[in-house]
């Protein structure tokens, strides 16, 4: 465990920002803090990174605790590398004189060769010569990523590193710096706010939300066994179905009975409301079912329907695009819910 | 040791740190007292007006309203034509020449009014070398023809104008600039010709920039002590200053420099109003710069004479007529006294713009640090200094200096039977202190733009990359805020050594700087033998000129827009 964070709490002037946070990332994954503006991620990073304080609890960084309400180790002392959301280049600096900002005690000529690797690593090789103002966004940010990684921090932080960068370009550059990350066996945190680029970017994400931590847990159960009516209506799309449990494997629905583990805690009779994906639901002309188009969206490799039922309800279904339905057509479907995901009403636990 | 002095600083770069919170603190101490002058002055509205001010009122002050008012008015209409005209055809055409005057326009900043106005009255005097050369041709004598008297309200207008426009023409180029060609191309579109596109487009849009530069130039206009006390018009500056050292009532002084602070601060809050406008103004974020029209033969003759006409007699001319009086002059007046000048007014200049500049220091960083709105009003207020003209801040500084050192003196010879004297206002105290007051706007600007350039993130980056906040401070603030620091120091030293009013009316006694001497020397009728320090001031003046002239060529929004993403 390289980084481990144990019942963290935060405040500002005793108003509380993170509330009994806790999680743990293994050497040379890559994590990510993912969650609405406000939520408290950017604060959490900056904790890690040593900027901000913790009121309880510790973080760890390779087994030695960093912050503990007793102990701040400055963040110049913690051996992390940071980026920032605006890069904060040094205008003053040439792209060489920045990347070799962290490593100046080093022998002038290994410094000048790990310039030089990073240049290349980062794909701007005869750059060095540059100063910032005169690169792209794109180019500005790799440089930024080369600096942090100069002094081969134990972590790296990275503070919504592609919000500035127009969409197309943030795309490709997530992946390029996934695999330069992954090349050089960083472990590294992001804060951001994009799902996509979180699910791109990391091995394992934690949705945050008023503060507080809702799930820690790679992509693939965040989407499909959400722990929370938060984390399930944050990540993806979908509808939140009312339903009725019969017994401990089954509940019934508009939709029809659905099979499932119906969590234990949930006696039959109970109100509980299930999460339904749009590839949960399949167009099936041959369906009994029916639903009425009530609105479309054409997305390029398919069309996301959203269908009315003939009870009311309300479903989203995903189509290959050469399904073509006009809005007030009715069209047969079938639910393929693979992971029962529901919540029972009265209260909000959470359950699988 | 340096790593000392920083890391006091230094450790509050960490904004999460609580501690006792002497930025803040220290900040509004400042303020308060920077603000003491006009405070002391706004006093004396209240105070029962005595036998002199009901002298005054009776006899001089309509003039002194008049005066300043006629003056004012004639400064504006002068400078706006001068300036406008000639940052339009610099900026929206090309004409041979064009190039130089871009910069050399603003020459005259550099030569301080009362400066030009002796040299002038030197060259239009009845032995000067226009007259003479005039009777030469036409064999005139003594008598015979009617010649204009500079030493006019007319002529104060025009001395003023000529060293005044520069203001106008800066603001207005820069707004000209900045218009980008899309804007202008709306105009060409709807069908205006170039002459339309000036005046329903160009000019409007540069309205707010052009009414900063008048308001400015208009304050200084108000200032001006030594331009109206050598031509001999009753204005209020004069009258303040008749009134403090001929009838030594300083309540009067004071009052009547309270009606003159509400003329300068109806000129303040206009320019407030104003700039805020400017916001709204630039409406295109795609920028092209506008392309010139090229002029032809006839029409570039016009435009080379509009440009020439206020270089030449607003410098050149001035310049020259300086130079030929300090050659003739030079073996006589430059001696060991002059060179004490030199240095009285090297100290002077140097003492309070390292003060100003320690003091912008202080504010800029408490704002970064500790920013709240109370803070940026007390940041405002405390560089409010530079609408204050020089005769009534050596008013507002002197009632409360003499009030304190008296006191002390007083408690002094009480206690221990010793005179302590004048400790603060009759020693360079009083002024470093005034001067502090009066320039302080001009270190504050400086170094907020250039801390400004230094993200709070470029902080954070240096302590992830391993630095202390010491080094912080040394490796990043210093090196990229290099500049702006030396121009601070610059921009005060120069405005210091240019200062004549205060100068004037608060240094200890027997004590001369150039300005003083320049000053004395011609009232007493030695136009010649002035020159020499004259000259002395006006070419340190070309200094801040040059670096304006530098940063506007620079200031192009595109290259900002660069320069940020």
């Amino acid at each position: 465990m390289l980084l481990k964070l144990d019942h963290i709490d935060i405040a500002y002037a005793d108003v509380p920002v993170i509330r009994d946070v806790s999680l743990g990332l293994e050497d040379g994954d890559i994590g990510c803090l993912l969650g609405p503006s406000g939520c408290g991620k950017t604060t959490l990073l900056r904790a890690i990174a040593g900027f901000e304080k913790v009121k309880k609890g510790k973080i760890m960084i390779q087994h030695g605790v960093v912050s503990s309400p007793q102990l701040h180790v400055p963040p110049e002392k913690r051996r992390i590398g940071m980026v920032f959301q605006d890069f904060a280049l040094f205008p003053h600096l040439n792209v060489a004189d920045n990347i070799s900002f962290g490593i100046r005690k080093m022998a002038s000529r290994s410094r000048l060769n790990r310039v030089n690797e990073l240049l290349r690593l980062v794909g701007l090789a005869g750059y060095g010569n540059q100063y910032p103002h005169q690169l792209s966004g794109g180019q500005q940010q790799r440089i930024a990523i080369a600096r942090a990684m100069a002094p081969r921090p134990n972590l790296l932080l990275m503070d919504e590193p592609f919000s500035s960068l127009d969409v197309e370009l943030r795309e490709q550059l997530v992946a390029e710096i996934r695999s330069i990350l992954k090349q050089e066996k960083i472990t590294a945190i992001l804060v951001t706010h994009d799902q996509y680029e979180a699910f791109t970017m990391a091995d394992k994400i934690g949705v945050i939300n008023g503060g507080q931590l809702e799930q820690w847990d790679t992509a693939y159960n965040l989407y499909h066994q959400p722990q929370s009516r938060f984390v399930a209506d944050f990540i993806g799309q979908g509808v939140m179905m009312p339903g009725k449990v019969i017994n401990s494997h089954q509940v019934d629905t508009e939709l029809g009975v659905i099979d499932g583990k119906v969590p234990e805690g949930c006696e039959p009779g109970c109100p509980v409301d299930i999460l339904v994906r749009p590839d949960d639901i399949v167009h099936d002309d041959h369906s009994k079912r029916v639903a009425e188009v009530v609105d479309k969206r054409f997305r390029g490799a398919d069309f996301l329907y959203t269908l009315r039922l003939e009870s009311g309800g309300v479903v989203l279904c995903l189509t290959p695009s050469h399904h073509d339905h006009a809005i007030g057509e009715r069209i047969g479907i079938q639910h393929r819910i693979e992971h029962l995901v529901l919540f029972r009403r009265d209260n909000f636990v959470t359950h699988t | 040791m340096h790593t000392n002095t920083f890391s006091n600083l230094a450790r509050h770069l960490v904004p999460s740190v609580p501690r006792p919170d002497w930025w803040r603190g220290s900040v509004l101490l400042i303020t308060l007292i920077l603000a003491l002058p006009v405070l002391v002055i706004f006093s004396f509205i209240f105070t029962p007006s005595g036998e002199v001010w009901r002298h005054l009122a009776d006899t001089v002050l309509a003039s002194y309203v008049t005066n300043s008012l006629l003056l004012v008015v004639g400064v504006a209409i002068g400078t706006l034509l001068i300036g406008v005209s000639t940052a339009w055809v610099v900026t929206a055409t090309v004409f041979p020449g064009r190039r130089i005057f871009e910069w050399a326009l603003l020459l005259p900043m550099a030569m301080p009014a009362y400066i030009i106005a002796y040299t002038y009255t030197g060259m239009l005097d009845f032995a000067g070398p226009l007259q003479s050369t005039l009777r030469e041709w036409f064999d005139w004598g003594y008598g015979d023809y009617w010649f204009p008297d500079i030493r006019s309200l007319w002529g104060a207008m025009l001395m003023l104008t000529l060293v005044l426009y520069p203001y106008v023409y800066l603001l207005a180029r820069a707004a000209f600039l900045e218009q980008s060609v899309y804007v202008l191309d709306v105009g060409r579109s709807l069908g205006f010709g170039p002459w339309r596109v000036l005046f329903r487009i160009a000019l409007p849009l540069a309205r707010p920039a052009i009414i900063t530069g008048l308001s400015l130039a208009l304050m200084e206009t108000l200032a001006d002590f030594g331009t109206v006390q050598y031509f001999g018009i009753d204005t209020f500056t004069t009258g303040i200053y008749r009134t403090w050292l001929g009838l030594g009532d300083s309540a009067a002084a004071a009052q009547l420099s309270a009606m003159l602070l509400i003329f300068v601060f109806t000129l303040v809050v206009v320019e407030r109003w104003s700039r805020r406008q400017a916001q709204y103004h630039n409406s295109s974020r795609s920028f092209k710069p506008v392309p010139p029209i090229r002029l032809t033969r006839a029409r570039a003759t016009v435009a080379f004479l509009v440009c020439l006409f206020p270089l030449l007699l607003g410098f050149i001319l001035p310049a020259l007529q300086l130079l030929s009086w300090s050659i003739d002059t030079a073996a006589d007046v430059v001696d060991a006294s002059f060179f004490g000048l030199i240095l009285n007014s090297l100290s002077l200049a140097m003492g309070a713009s390292v003060i100003a500049l320690t003091i912008a220091l202080l504010m800029a960083y408490a704002k970064r640090l500790r920013g709240n709105a109370l803070l940026n009003i007390a940041v405002r207020i405390a560089a409010m200094g530079y609408a204050i003209p020089g005769t009534v801040l050596a008013v507002g500084v002197m009632i409360p200096f003499a009030w304190i050192d008296n006191s002390i003196d007083g408690w002094m010879r009480e206690q221990f039977d010793v005179s302590t004297g004048l400790i603060l206002s009759g020693t360079v105290v009083a002024l470093l202190f005034a001067y502090t007051v009066r320039f302080l706007s001009v270190s504050v600007q400086t170094v907020e733009a250039g801390l400004g350039k230094i993200r709070l993130s470029m902080d954070d980056a240096g302590r992830s990359l391993g630095y202390t906040p010491g080094r912080v401070l040394r490796d990043i603030h210093l090196p990229i805020m290099r500049t702006s620091l030396l121009t601070a120091l610059l921009m005060v030293f120069v405005d210091v050594l240019k200062e004549l009013p205060a100068t004037l009316m608060l240094r200890p006694f027997n004590f001369n700087t150039l300005a003083v001497r320049a000053y004395e020397l011609a009232g007493d009728e030695r136009l010649a033998d002035a020159a020499s320090a004259a000259l002395s001031i006006v070419l340190v003046g070309i200094i801040p000129v040059i670096l304006l002239s530098r940063s506007i060529s620079r200031k192009r929004p595109g290259e900002e827009y660069v320069a940020q993403a």
